[in-house]
């Protein structure tokens, strides 16, 4: 089956998930549908002197008290736990062995401050002259923080092919994963490709760099109510941690195999803004771009759209250029939008991924999960935003926003399978 | 599919040897000689960057100081792209990928971090301390000029790109897979004209240090690249940004432009190295698909590593055609060397040449290449390969 511009159609045939709220899809997928929130006080390090001392952090068996893993490692293992699940669905390939590529969305990584106190420690000396004096042969080092590192080991695992491509778009960044395995099926350069959004930078220096920029909440006291998308007291976004993968395949390929299609990405829209690197253009152009270029993409009309999930950070100025863009483009009759991020935090290189998986759950069970914390509304959001409660809904298409810091914004259009 | 051929109307380099064009051609053919800086960082040895007339390409001082010298370097490059493709009035709709590493750490607060905790015993006390240094220590804004993704967000503001924007991370296979990707879109019509590159800012010690946990630094005043084999191999890192325009043939003649070289084709793939040959077999396959009938030359990202070495030598050995290694003049630029590379071979094609050899194991000659393979063994993982030809040249490209 072709699209309305004659490019195979795109389904997914595969999910996984890891977040605050549980590793896997059922316990995440539920309690979002309960509208429970995965925010809690971090306590796998010290938050003295921190203004935000909460986030949506995914605890992984490997942190010890006091040595918590590295953002990279972090990252690699909810993406493994994610990718494993999403196979196990799709039951594509063989053990080691997937025959496509690997979209991975992830974060920056660095080396971070336990081995720089380690090689401080064996240089006998804090400057970075000793420090690389003692880096010889550090293979432990290197291999673990060189931004390739991540992507050769999966890739090396799931045994997928050719190069890994590794990529960030900021908070849009597994919106552009998922773009990039779609546009590599629909040129015919693979049948079928994993496709990937993952973060752990829960650490404190990220904490400190974002509370600087002010973009965090500091409702200290009361985790599980500071992310509060749309609501008149929001005052910054939540930082968490999470992973989703998606099995994407050429939908002819897929059923020929006999897949079971949990849904498809029928478009996808992208539009880059340069107005300020943290802020969108009051206009509200980049946003409108593509949010219209996923549509068209798709050969949709704005009616068509069933529910939007949200980027809906929680950051005053975010929700409100959303609201604008929804206005914008549906005037009138907007469709019901709904932010994850209420829940589970803004999982940062992750969301774009996480948020297409929960908006094909959302078309799978025929209900659009809520936007919790939400008290008191902003008069300015003249939003249906699906408030607390999740709810039934006919679900067709939905409209799935990513804007990021530095201007990437993506949307994705994700569909039912065609009757 | 109907696809498009894809040309390239502007280049955007920048290296010790000076920016642009005709710095780099004057010097590279003629026969020059490395730029180093051997005391800065020593006993390592950087290739520097040449001095910047910032506020040509970053007028606004306010975007400049939003930036660290690497976010500066590729925004500047990338302007020089969109200068020589005389495209500025097209970047509204220009597609953007970025290969980037990560911006510039504060190496005095870190150094003082050490000095404080590396020692400390108790970790709750030193935690906690670590977030009142930081807190207090960090400047707001530099985490913006260390995002990865805001090189392609700087490159937005200031040049007003806004078509797309994409970046990719992995160190030499992340500025390959940047062109295959930009390639290949707008050889399906996916757009029309896209802005691809990368850069390094190699005076850094946060970048010596994380490679020289791999073993691949050379350590020492420089040597030729192919002498220091003997002793092991090891990279010296250079300071560099290149930047391509590049555009559908038919659009690029329907506004003018002048074209520098065909971009016929761009493969690349990711061996695990599990054996030695394994490398040179992936690049072996890939040069099946993008030049079955073989080039006239060759620029080499070889990066001075003793292990890719072996395999790119491996791999030339049946090229059979003359190559020419940069590395050993401007030094290993990791996400800025595949795409300088690929700027390199269009403007030896677009001047009708080549160039001297570059390091004194360099061989062959190629007085007028119609058709340049550009290689990139990647330090750790990566190969990948690049086609360009002639504009005027007849050959029919080949399709990858």
């Amino acid at each position: 089956m072709r699209d309305h511009l004659g490019r195979p159609l795109v389904a997914v045939t595969g999910i996984g998930a890891v977040t605050s709220l549980g590793f896997g899809v059922a316990e995440s997928w539920s309690r979002l549908l309960a509208g429970q929130s995965g925010i809690r006080r971090i306590t796998r390090f010290p938050t003295d002197h921190l203004k935000t001392t909460i986030a949506g952090c995914v605890d992984l068996p490997e942190d010890r008290a006091g040595e918590p893993l590295t953002s990279p490692v972090r990252v690699e293992r909810m993406a493994a736990v994610a990718i494993e699940e999403a196979l196990a669905e799709a039951a594509i390939g063989s053990k080691g062995s997937f025959p496509g590529p690997l979209f991975l969305g992830m974060p920056p990584v660095e080396v971070e401050w336990p081995p720089r106190f380690d090689l401080t420690r064996q240089a006998g000396a804090p400057t970075y002259a000793a420090m690389t004096g003692a880096a010889r042969n550090r293979k432990d080092i290197y291999e673990t923080f060189l931004f390739g590192g991540v992507g050769e080991r999966l890739s090396a695992r799931f045994g997928t092919r050719g190069a890994p491509i590794s990529l960030t778009t900021a908070c849009a960044t597994g919106a552009s994963a998922i773009q990039l395995g779609v546009e590599a099926i629909q040129r015919g350069e693979c049948e079928a490709c994993i496709a990937l959004g993952a973060d752990g930078s829960v650490h404190a220096e990220a904490l400190i760099r974002f509370s600087l920029l002010s973009a965090l909440s500091t409702r200290n006291d009361t985790p599980e109510k500071a992310s509060r998308p749309f609501e008149k007291a929001r005052d910054g976004f939540v930082m968490a941690e999470g992973a989703a993968a998606l099995v994407l395949e050429d939908y002819d390929a897929a059923r020929a195999r006999g897949a079971t299609i949990i849904g498809l990405v029928s478009g996808c829209g992208e539009r880059a803004d340069n107005f300020h690197r943290t802020r969108s253009n009051p206009d509200g152009r980049a946003i409108l771009g593509a949010m219209k270029n996923a549509l068209a993409d798709a050969g949709l009309e704005p009616g068509e759209v069933s529910y939007v999930n949200a980027h809906g950070t929680g950051t005053p100025e975010n929700d409100k250029m959303e609201n604008f863009g929804m206005r914008a483009i549906f005037g009138e009759n907007a469709p019901p939008i709904s932010s994850n991020k209420s829940m589970i935090g803004h999982t940062l290189s992750a969301a774009g991924a996480l948020e297409a998986v929960f908006s094909l759950l959302a078309i799978r069970d025929q209900r659009l999960p809520p936007t919790i914390n939400y008290d008191e509304p902003d008069p300015s959001i003249t939003l249906d935003v699906v408030p607390n409660v999740a709810r039934d809904a006919s679900v067709r298409h939905v409209l799935s926003n990513s804007f990021g810091f530095g201007g990437q914004n993506v949307c994705l259009v994700l569909s039912g399978e065609p009757a | 599919m109907n696809r498009k051929q894809v040309v390239i109307t502007g280049i955007g380099l920048v290296s010790a040897l000076g920016e642009g064009p005709d710095a780099h051609w004057d010097a590279l053919s003629a026969g020059a000689s490395p730029v180093v800086d051997e005391t800065s960082f020593a006993p390592w040895s950087v290739h520097p960057l040449p001095a910047l007339s910032l506020d040509k390409q970053i007028p606004k001082k306010g975007d400049q100081r939003q930036m660290e010298p690497w976010q500066r370097l590729g925004t500047y490059a990338a302007g020089l792209a969109i200068d020589d493709a005389g495209a500025r009035d097209l970047v509204a709709d220009m597609h953007l990928i970025v290969a980037a590493g990560g911006g510039e750490r504060d190496f005095a607060l870190d150094e003082q971090v050490n000095a404080e905790l590396a020692h400390a015993n108790d970790p709750a006390q030193a935690g906690a301390r670590l977030n009142e240094l930081l807190s207090t220590g960090l400047r707001p804004t530099l985490f913006l000029a260390q995002l990865s993704n805001l090189l392609a967000g700087n490159i937005s503001i200031v040049h007003g790109v806004t078509g797309s924007s994409r970046t990719f991370m992995g160190e030499e296979a992340a500025a390959a897979d940047a062109v295959r990707i930009a390639h290949a879109r707008l050889a399906e019509g996916r757009g029309e004209i896209a802005l691809v590159g990368g850069a390094l800012t190699a005076q850094r010690w946060d970048v010596l240090l994380l490679y020289r946990a791999g073993g691949g630094v050379w350590d020492g005043p420089h040597k030729p690249l192919s002498d220091r084999l003997a002793s092991g191999g090891g990279m010296i890192f250079g300071g560099m940004s290149g930047f391509l325009v590049l555009e559908t043939e038919e659009h690029a003649q329907a506004r003018g432009a002048r074209v520098l070289a065909r971009l016929d084709a761009v493969a690349t793939d990711a061996s695990h190295r599990a054996a030695p040959g394994d490398s040179a077999a992936a690049a072996r396959a890939l040069l099946s698909r993008v030049a079955p009938e073989g080039v006239d030359a060759v620029i080499s990202g070889a990066t001075g590593t003793a292990a890719a070495w072996a395999e790119e030598e491996a791999f030339l050995r049946e090229v059979k055609a003359p190559f020419r290694r940069p590395a050993n003049l401007i030094g290993h630029g990791v996400e800025g060397a595949f795409t300088a590379h690929v700027a390199l071979a269009a403007l030896a094609l677009s001047r009708g040449g080549f160039y001297a050899p570059m390091d004194p194991a360099d061989a062959g000659e190629a007085p007028s290449p119609d058709r340049i393979l550009v290689t990139g063994f990647g330090q750790w993982r990566g190969e990948a390969l690049a086609v360009l030809s002639r504009p005027s040249s007849s050959r029919k490209a080949e399709n990858a």
